[in-house]
């Protein structure tokens, strides 16, 4: 079954609209609860007045931090975390103030309408260079600026290695703050009765949750169920806690019935975590050949109003990644993360390692440029070749497993031809009614099947692990029970093909059970392209127990050896003796009579494993874009998308498109649409889908997919992750192709989002900078 | 705030609800109906996932009132179904993973719905055009174009949502 495009599992609940979403959960007596958010970007709270809403038909309390004594704060750098309610000031337009519980959800609305919050005022500081200003009043109390952590990741900040290369370049990278959208906002339904605390949340880790609530209640991780049933995406930005989960569970406890949120639209995009966030200072030495010899990056990062657990990490990341998959002999990365008056910013489909695949796939081309060479032949000069694998870094631990960058390249080639685009744009060029055509490439490397533990828990899990277990059943059936808790990865069905790999039985009588920390023993989550190389892994060593089980029984049962039983169709059969076997459901229901096996015999056909990673894999790949400019508007039209990936082993080939899809569709949003904005004042400018715009049907081409499969060694699979992988090398093959396009005009450089209006300034720019030096050298 | 009554008939089962003049067609959808199946993925008519089909026309029930569907006949995700069989469109999807979360396809599978049985044979721009106004954020939207190519080929917009235009052309 692994390797074959078998349709999903989980497709029919979710086409008929029967599938669970939590907002489709009914408990009897459900209250709701509505929040009361500053409309105020940076202000004291003078008060409150709570009196008219309270009065209101069907309102059963309102809340502030002040009437809620004793409420933990979420988890943060020490000294940085967040209350569930803001305690005297507000730090972002969104943050919560008060919160309503009524009867309904229209009605609660309404109390929280009527909610009076007197704010006084004070300086906003809505960007990185606003919060860093002279002057600049420090947004978090205590501290005595708005940098709150700043880490050079390296022995030396390679000046001397800068200076002594024959070329250096200087040049500075935007990665706008984006938002996740998943197109189920937050929500969560709390139910808290004697013998303890249900909640129902839209969560990628439904185990982490769990085991945070019920350390801030002070309750046993046995007290505390998290459930994730289904969930309308996440890319990341269901990862972090938010102050939602602890309140309605609060509330629920101290009014005795079921609370339930339900995020609108418009505080989806202002509460939930942001993405990206970075700027770049970089600097590069290289050689005529385009060897690149040192890099500095000075990465800054806007944490937001608040420095959430994760987002804080992600420079961390970024930094690690720096230089993508080149041999770079000296590499300086350093960053500081900035807290301003905006939405607090964490992970976001590849966090962290975009931001460094954009950087230096922008090196890469800014070096072809300046030397006046083809962009490929610098990928060339500098690739980490095949047969250095595994490669490790200089950062400890990055180590690069086995692949194959040249030969992504080289295959992406078969399905590009190279040469005639070139010779077409450059035709294009001299017709002043065509189009601009732009070629861009993207040769990549990233972190997927994220752990192990010493890095997970430095983002505050218990480990890096992941649990899986696997009963067979008597009647030959198979249940798996996995940590990993899907959001739209299709583990429903990765994870039954593995099975009936392991253990010879049907596809379709394999069940998946995830995201309820009740029924599923332990697990960390899914984020980090973890959910095959990691979680895929532990199912695998888990029917891999039970098979190894079933062939002792089989053996017993056969009065063979063990060594001479096969696994085949189901059936166990004694090896040179086929006429002599037994099926897999007589097997099961043998585990369950312990006078017919072996003395002692553990009975039941029922494992649990789990899998550490011996360390992270690095999906890799080369993808290339062509654009079309109209001249006239600045439109960016995308011709042609081609991917090659390497993910390792290929579970679902068609599930391993979806995810290639979905990611290069949010690389090329970021290119080209998708930016979160702000005033100076930290009014959002981007706080519905009316203002942030995602793309549509029409927004978006046709992509070409393919791959390259070089299995990784660090996990038993070879699987290395692949959702990460899209948005993780789309942005800068777009870009690359929009500079590519101007590049005969002198443009170097132009920051994301490519809009028309900004392509247009560009290209009019460049056209009239071009004229001018025309005009001099003519006089 | 007002109360009205309405007689609103859902996937062919009629009903008499009194509901609040301000309610959206959604929430008495998902809520007074308990048919979950219709979401709600923002309150600005932009993402689609409520879309339903009312009186043989796809609407975005977020931006329909409740009172003003008063007498009408409305197709919901859960309409579709052919005798305990998934509608070609429904089919389609599966058939060529035009979903991943799975939260904008009920809307989606509505808006091609729709479009099918206005355009049985529509080519890749049409079915762009048709599902426009449906976002999603984990497809990129290709295999959501194939899946609705595929449904044309085997059935186009199935019976029941066939019956249920017919009907409303009818009345």
């Amino acid at each position: 079954m692994v390797g074959a495009s078998v349709v999903r599992k989980e497709d029919p609940a979710l086409l008929t609209g029967r599938g669970t979403f939590v907002d489709d959960i009914r408990l009897p007596g459900t209250v709701h609860m509505v929040f009361v958010r500053s409309y105020l970007a940076h202000a004291r709270i003078v008060s409150i007045d709570t009196a008219e809403a309270a009065r209101l038909p069907g309102v059963l309390g309102v809340w502030t931090h002040a009437d809620l004594e004793g409420l933990p704060a979420t988890r943060s750098v020490p000294g940085m975390e967040r209350p569930c309610l803001a305690t005297g000031k507000v730090h972002f337009v969104g943050e919560p103030v008060a919160v309503v519980v009524a009867t309904d959800r229209y009605l609660a609305a309404d109390a929280a309408e009527a909610v009076v919050v007197e704010y006084e005022e004070l300086p906003v500081m809505a960007s990185i260079a606003a919060a860093t200003a002279e002057g600049a009043t420090p947004i978090l109390d205590g501290l005595p600026s708005n940098v709150v952590l700043e880490q050079q990741l390296s022995a030396t900040d390679a000046e001397a290695e800068l200076a002594a290369a024959p070329h250096r370049l200087a040049f500075a990278l935007v990665n706008q703050r984006c938002a996740a959208v998943p197109m189920e906002p937050t929500v969560c339904l709390s139910d808290w009765q004697s013998s303890g605390l249900t909640i129902w949340g839209t969560s990628q880790t439904p185990h982490h949750m769990r085991n945070e609530i019920a350390q801030m209640f002070g309750l046993s991780q046995q007290e505390v169920r998290f459930v994730a049933p289904d969930v309308g995406g996440g890319f990341g930005a269901k990862a972090s806690f938010y102050p939602e989960f602890l309140l309605t569970a609060e509330l629920s406890r101290r009014l005795r019935r079921p609370v339930k949120y339900v995020e609108t639209r418009s505080e989806n995009m202002t509460s939930m975590v942001h993405g990206r966030a970075q700027q770049h200072d970089v600097e590069v030495g290289f050689d005529d050949e385009g060897r690149l010899l040192a890099l500095r990056v000075r990465i800054t990062q806007d944490c937001g109003g608040w420095p959430d657990a994760t987002g804080i990490g992600l420079p961390t990341l970024t930094s690690f990644m720096s230089g993508g998959c080149y041999r770079i002999p000296t590499i300086a990365p350093s960053f500081r993360s900035v807290v301003t008056n905006t939405t607090p910013v964490g992970s976001y489909r590849g966090a962290g390692r975009p931001e460094a695949s954009y950087m230096i796939e922008r090196v890469v081309d800014h070096v072809a440029a300046e030397l006046g060479m083809d962009p490929l032949e610098v990928r060339r000069a500098n690739f980490v070749q095949p047969g250095e694998m595994p490669y490790a870094t200089q950062f400890e631990g990055i180590v690069y497993d086995e692949a194959d960058f040249p030969g992504c390249l080289d295959k992406l080639l078969e399905h590009v031809d190279y040469e005639a685009l070139r010779t077409e744009q450059a035709a294009l060029r001299n017709d002043p009614e065509a189009p601009l055509l732009g070629i861009g490439f993207s040769t990549f490397v990233e972190m997927g099947g994220f752990g192990p533990t010493p890095l997970f828990e430095q983002f505050g899990y218990v480990g890096g692990w992941e649990s899986a277990n696997v009963r067979l059943n008597v009647d030959g059936s198979a249940v798996i029970k996995v940590g990993t808790s899907p959001h739209g990865q299709g583990h429903q069905t990765a994870f039954a093909q593995i099975v009936a790999d392991q253990l010879s039985v049907p596809f379709e009588r394999i069940t998946l059970i995830h995201g309820d920390t009740a029924t599923v023993q332990e697990g960390i989550g899914t984020m980090g392209s973890r959910g095959v190389p990691v979680g895929g892994s532990a199912v695998f060593k888990a029917a891999n127990k039970v098979r190894d089980k079933a062939i002792r029984i089989a053996a017993h049962m056969l009065e063979a050896d063990e060594s001479d039983i096969e696994l085949a169709d189901g059936r166990f059969s004694v090896r040179g003796a086929p006429q002599q076997g037994v099926d897999m459901a007589e097997v099961a229901v043998r585990a369950f009579k312990p006078h017919l096996l072996p003395d002692g015999f553990d009975l039941g056909l029922d494992e649990t494993a789990f899998h550490e990673p011996s360390n992270l894999s690095y999906p890799s790949g080369a993808h290339c874009c062509v654009v079309e400019i109209d001249r006239g508007t600045g439109k960016v039209r995308i011709r042609r998308y081609v991917a090659v990936d390497d993910c390792g082993t290929v579970i679902n080939p068609l599930m391993a498109k979806g995810q290639i899809h979905g990611g290069v569709a949010q690389g090329i949003a970021q290119a080209l649409i998708e930016e979160v904005t702000y005033g100076a004042d930290g009014q959002p400018g981007a706080g519905t889908l009316v203002d942030y715009t995602l793309p549509s049907s029409k927004d978006l081409p046709r992509y070409e997919t393919d791959h390259v499969v070089t299995p990784t060694s660090f996990n038993p699979l070879g699987a290395k992750g692949l959702g990460e992988s899209g948005a993780t090398a789309a942005p800068q093959a777009v870009v690359n192709a929009v500079v590519d396009a101007m590049g005969h005009l002198g443009v170097r450089t132009i920051d994301m989002p490519c809009t028309p209006q900004k392509v247009w300034r560009t290209l009019n720019a460049a056209l009239a900078s071009q004229s001018e030096s025309a005009h001099q050298n003519g006089s | 705030m007002s109360h009205h009554k309405v007689r609103i008939t859902v996937n062919g089962t009629a009903g008499e609800d009194e509901v609040e003049a301000r309610q959206l067609l959604v929430h008495y959808l998902r809520e007074t109906r308990a048919l979950t199946g219709t979401h709600v993925g923002c309150d600005t008519s932009n993402c689609g996932a409520c879309t339903v089909m009312v009186d043989g026309r796809t609407v975005k029930s977020c931006t329909v009132l409740t009172v003003t569907a008063d007498g009408t006949d409305v197709l919901t995700v859960e309409g579709l179904d052919e005798e305990g069989e998934m509608s070609p469109v429904q089919k389609g999807f599966q058939a060529c993973h035009g979903l991943q979360c799975g939260y904008c396809t009920p809307g989606m599978v509505m808006s091609a719905t729709g479009l099918l049985l206005e355009q049985p044979d529509p080519d890749d721009d049409a079915i762009r055009e048709g599902i426009e106004g449906n976002l999603c954020r984990c497809t990129g939207y290709d295999m959501i174009v194939d899946s609705v190519r595929w449904a044309a080929a085997h059935g186009g917009a199935g019976t029941a949502a066939t019956a249920h235009a017919a009907h409303a052309e009818g009345s």
